[in-house]
């Protein structure tokens, strides 16, 4: 049974060499087809003596197996080189870029109020709004500035044609139409557009502020300090932030306070605060032995500047997509 | 307010250096805006007499000087017109650094100069050259010029909050360091100068209520032409206030050191004595400044028997002022009401040192004292003999006492100040302080306006004791959740579904150029403002096109090929009460994608900037309708109706504003109430059908004029109950199709909730559906 064994081995390595499925089925044709060499050992199993034949047919059985496993692990071999070789014409070059349409960006001036917005929502300061032409009542009168009061020449103010109506110079009158309708408890931020006369690098006729009102039963100058400085350090996202308090003037709060933040080796004016005038309360109808509290205004134009190294206000206003794309 | 350092330790000199003074008014509530040398940085400049003058052997232009320079004579080169023997001058030694300059022992023109004779420009004290600066003939030869001069002195700007009218003087400030520091005030109220003549100036106050108080003295005999003394000049010049002639320096002076403004009038120039009243309708009056002011009942003048003669409390008449030719002055010395000055200054268009402090609130207590001042210094300075005061006073404004509660100021400031820090602060502003149980009662002192209620003096108290001694405290709040309203989205909301359908947010100026309002919005009546900043910012917005075709203009110049910006703002309407309507306004211009591989590129147009309003709105559905804007190409523009309103307007820039705006290629806007877009309505679920959907094709021809929103309404209204939706997949004009129709394909889905549908049924909701589309539409089918 040498000549078996070496059929076999003859066979494996006829089947090794090839490289096509077509040819590989004519090899296969040539030992276990109808007229192969292994059909035709089998078929001379009947010239051999009877004693002799189960344990030839067994060897020839091995053998066919043998054959069979080679060719089908051929087979996986030749199929899986030919997938290989279709999927490698198929590539792609993966570096061009993705199709169709692309994205657009906030304002960074929006970015910011936006985080304004989310800081205060998570100690429970709603949103407000209000009108941007405002009355003389509404811009001064009731924030404890009557005619003729010396605060007014600290804002130089638009007035409309008509003479009664101006630009709101400040977010604060938004203060005084929320208290109007609504008593304490009262914790609201209201962030918008104002404007005054004046116009250079530093100073636009048409900027942004953040005004901020909490209202309670015992809200104090300490908690303004409190909320302010938590307010900054998460803003910028920097716990070693410092904020300044610099006593200053303001007729709608009492005490009040301008606001410096750290930065760099100096400081740099980021806002106005201070506790709510009585008058003011008074004038809206809130009992002030009952209720006190604290308003801020903080300009989100120069937030934005501090936080994204802009130097120039101009370039909110000029809308060149050049610097907003930046902002994506 | 400008005040010098070396002025303001006169008065008050705690121990403190220049740095640590400023800060300490700073955040005691008066902010230092800038500290600055009084003189650019020099040395080795001393006094020196001029011995001898003789012209230079080898230059006509220079002469040889001998000088006492309070050492061995010097001999210097000089080159100065006005040098001239016995003059006293400043000479720079030899190894002097002068601003810019070094003085070395140098030959000039073959002959050796032992220093340079300097001019105030020279040693950095002007920016004009006048020839040598000349020093007082009493100046000690030898001595350092700096010292002669005050030259190391700083000049401290100050920018006291308009509450504090009291730090607008030198004496104010002094005060207030007094206060802050705990230094000792060394101020002397001047004496009552007694009076050498018996001329009285009569005064009648018609205008009680505007001047509580008014007092003149005439002086006679007054020398008006005497030379303002140095030190008072510098003085004068380091608060920024130009020396004019001695008298009116004076008054000037008076009003720096303590507060109260003086005016001076030429006796000569006033007939039968004083009125203070109102001003009559038709009056006029020639300021000092050389404004002739026609009159009104809202101004005070100070008035002789025949015309005003000053505008009361903010400026002189130029016929009634002190001249150098002047020999009798009357000097006034007055209280006006601060609400009959303020807002005087921003009508008139002009100030004064005067109007600021009366608008702010001047001690009404201390005219008499600056009076006196006055009259000494311009006694001392003019000679002249002055009369008696004569005062008229009224209704002085009342300081009522204040009752501080302690406990209250520990409420609002949420740190206690103990009773006795509040007593020493409050003892140290002046306010007399009387403590009862845990109450301090206080009498503001005359100075001080704005001090009326508990609140200002809880101010007091924090700003002495420091705002950075009150702790940063977390308030304690109820723990309640604020409202979520599902069916509202905010403007947040809708700015980021805007950045992601490519479109890039602007902020544009809410006031335009009136043109825009013509063009755009065909508004010929805009918000208009009175005091514009600029003739392109004078009106209000009605619409937020005019501000987007702008950037889109802006940004096409600068060779941006494909623009997509937004804005979310107000618009302002000229109605009553104006309403100023939130809106949110996109434009898109250039290709419809950015150039890139794989996609043809094609202009962006009306449906490209329809599909992205339409996911704006996501889940409403809006409807379209054709119509007419100024702004927009009339056949490529629709009004766009949600729940039966109007909303907004969508279309094509018209190709007239494209031209005037020189756009390449034609931008497509739309514009919508934010309202509309923040609303939205709650998910109410239904049953997903369990019984498959049927789709069929339908091909028609239409007239041009045939509108698929019209069909599908049709359809839909009319058509069988089966039909669930329409849509339209193909629009083709061409071969095939009759010319002047256009063939519309659609795609329709059919499904019965009910049951499974038959080929039988949909066939028979095809046909029924055919037919609406030929009886309503004429169509031909295809």
């Amino acid at each position: 049974m040498q000549e078996l064994d070496k059929l076999v081995a003859e066979a494996m390595a006829l089947f090794d060499g090839i490289d096509n499925a077509d040819a590989l089925e004519q090899a296969k044709a040539r030992y276990v087809g109808k007229s192969g060499a292994l059909t035709e050992l089998l078929k001379g199993l009947g010239k051999l003596p009877v004693s002799e034949r189960p344990a030839a047919g067994a060897r020839i059985n091995v053998a066919k197996q043998q054959l069979e496993e080679a060719l089908h692990a051929r087979r996986e071999f030749i199929a899986a080189r030919a997938l290989e070789v279709k999927l490698a014409g198929e590539s792609i070059d993966v570096s061009l870029p993705g199709r169709g349409r692309g994205m657009g960006g906030l304002h960074p001036v929006s970015r910011t109020m936006e985080r304004i917005e989310q800081l205060f929502r998570s100690i429970g300061f709603e949103v407000a709004d209000g009108p941007e032409i405002e009355t003389d009542f509404y811009n001064f009168t009731a924030l404890n500035q009557p005619e003729n009061h010396p605060a007014r020449s600290m804002h130089d103010t638009f007035y409309l044609a008509d003479g009664k109506h101006l630009l709101r110079t400040h977010t604060s009158p938004i203060q005084i139409r929320y208290m109007e309708r609504k008593q304490p408890p009262i914790r609201i931020i209201a962030p918008g557009r104002v404007y005054r006369v004046d116009s250079d690098a530093t100073h636009s006729p048409m900027f942004h502020q953040v005004e901020g009102l909490w209202i309670d039963d015992s809200v104090s100058f300490a908690n303004l300090k409190g909320v302010l400085v938590d307010f900054f350090q998460r803003f910028f996202e920097n716990p070693d932030l410092q904020l300044r308090f610099r006593p200053s003037f303001f007729p709608f709060t009492e005490p009040s306070a301008e606001i410096d933040m750290s930065f760099g080796d100096g400081w740099l004016e980021v806002g106005g605060c201070g506790m709510v005038h009585p008058n003011v309360l008074r004038n809206v109808g809130i009992d002030s032995e009952g209720y006190q509290g604290f308003a801020f205004g903080l300009g989100p134009d120069r937030l934005t500047m501090l936080r994204y190294g802009v130097n120039d206000l101009r370039l909110f206003y000029e809308n060149d997509l050049r610097f907003l794309k930046q902002f994506a | 307010m400008k005040i010098s350092e070396h002025w303001l330790r006169e008065l008050v000199d705690p121990q403190l250096t220049t740095a640590e003074l400023s800060d300490l008014l700073t955040f005691g509530g008066v902010e230092v805006e800038a500290v600055d040398p009084a003189a650019p940085p020099f040395d080795r400049v001393v006094v020196a007499e001029v011995l001898s003058v003789e012209k230079h052997p080898q230059a006509d232009r220079l002469n040889v000087c001998q000088v006492n320079a309070g050492t061995a004579p010097l001999n210097i080169v000089c080159g100065a017109p006005n040098v001239r023997v016995g003059m006293r001058v400043p000479a720079a030694l030899v190894g002097a650094c002068l601003p810019g300059m070094e003085i070395k022992l140098a030959k000039v023109r073959g002959i050796e100069s032992q220093g340079m004779l300097c001019s105030a420009r020279e040693l950095g004290l002007s920016e004009s050259a006048e020839g040598l600066l000349e020093l007082p003939a009493t100046a000690t030869l030898g001595m350092s010029v700096r010292d002669l001069l005050d030259l190391d002195d700083q000049v401290l700007t100050t920018k006291p909050t308009p509450n504090r009218g009291d730090c607008l003087s030198v004496l104010g400030m002094a005060r207030e360091v007094a206060a802050l520091s705990g230094a000792t005030l060394k101020w002397t109220t001047p004496a009552a100068v007694q009076p050498q003549i018996e001329d009285r100036i009569g005064i009648s106050v018609e205008a009680p209520a505007d001047c509580p108080r008014y007092g003149v003295r005439i002086l006679r005999g007054v020398n008006a032409k005497a030379a303002t003394p140095e030190w008072m000049r510098r003085r004068l010049a380091r608060s920024g206030i130009r020396p004019i002639s001695a008298v009116v320096d004076v008054t000037n002076y008076v009003l720096l050191e303590m507060g109260q403004p003086l005016h001076a009038f030429d006796a000569a120039q006033v007939a039968d004595g004083i009125c203070v009243r109102r001003a009559r309708d038709r009056e006029e009056l020639k300021l000092l400044n050389g404004t002739v002011l026609p009159l009104n009942p809202g101004y005070l003048v100070i008035a002789d028997a025949s015309r005003p003669l000053a505008l009361a409390g903010i400026m002189g008449g130029e016929d009634s002022g002190v001249t150098t030719e002047t020999r009798g002055v009357i000097l006034e010395s007055a209280f006006f009401m601060p609400e009959v000055i303020a807002g005087k200054t921003r009508e008139l268009g002009f100030g004064s040192d005067s109007a600021y402090r009366f608008e702010r609130g001047v001690d009404f207590a201390g005219t008499r004292d600056a009076m006196e001042r006055a009259t000494q210094l311009i006694l001392q300075i003019c000679g002249g003999q002055a009369g008696p005061v004569v005062e008229v006073t009224g209704k002085l404004p009342a300081r009522q006492p204040v009752k501080l509660r302690l406990p209250r100021a520990r409420r609002i400031l949420g740190f206690s100040v103990e009773a006795a820090a509040a007593m020493a602060i409050l003892e140290r502003l002046g306010c007399r302080p009387v403590l009862v149980g845990d109450t301090v009662e206080v009498a503001p002192p005359s100075y001080r306006f704005f001090i009326a209620i508990v609140e200002y003096l809880i101010e007091e108290l924090a700003r002495v004791t420091g705002y950075d001694r009150i702790p940063a405290e977390a308030p304690l709040a109820r723990a309640d959740m604020l409202p979520a309203t599902e069916a509202q989205r905010d403007a947040v909301a809708a700015r980021h579904t805007l950045a992601t359908l490519d479109f890039q947010e602007i902020i544009t100026y809410s006031f335009v150029d009136r043109s825009w309002e013509e063009d755009f919005c065909a508004n010929a009546d805009p918000v208009a403002l009175a005091n514009p900043i600029a003739s392109q910012m004078s009106v209000m917005r009605s619409s937020l096109i005019g501000g987007l075709m702008h950037a889109v203009a802006f940004n096409a110049s600068r060779k941006q090929p494909r623009v997509r910006l937004f804005e979310i703002g107000r618009c302002f309407i000229n109605a009553p009460d104006y309403p100023q309507p939130w809106r949110v306004g996109a434009v898109a211009y250039g290709d419809a994608h950015s150039q890139q591989w794989g996609m043809a590129a094609r202009a962006v147009d009306f449906f490209d900037l329809k599909a992205d309003l339409e996911a704006l709105l996501v889940p409403a559905i809006a409807t379209f309708v054709p119509a007419v804007h100024p702004a927009l190409h009339p056949g490529k523009s629709a009004r766009i109706i949600l729940e039966g309103r109007d909303i907004g307007w969508i279309g094509e820039l018209h190709p007239r504003w494209q031209r005037k705006y020189d756009l390449p290629t034609v931008p497509v806007v739309f514009e919508v109430e934010l309202g509309a877009v923040e609303k939205r309505l709650l998910p109410a679920s239904e049953e997903v059908p369990k019984f498959p959907a049927m789709r069929r094709d339908l091909a028609a021809e239409f007239e041009e004029n045939v509108r698929f929103g019209d069909i599908s309404a049709e359809l839909r209204r009319a058509g069988p109950a089966i039909l669930r939706d329409v849509t339209v997949f193909d629009l083709y004009r061409g071969e095939g199709v009759q010319k002047g129709k256009k063939s519309l394909a659609f795609s329709v889905l059919l499904q019965d909730t009910q049951k499974t549908l038959t080929d039988v049924e949909a066939e028979k909701a095809m046909s029924e559906l055919r037919q609406i589309l030929q009886e309503k539409f004429n169509a031909k089918l295809r």
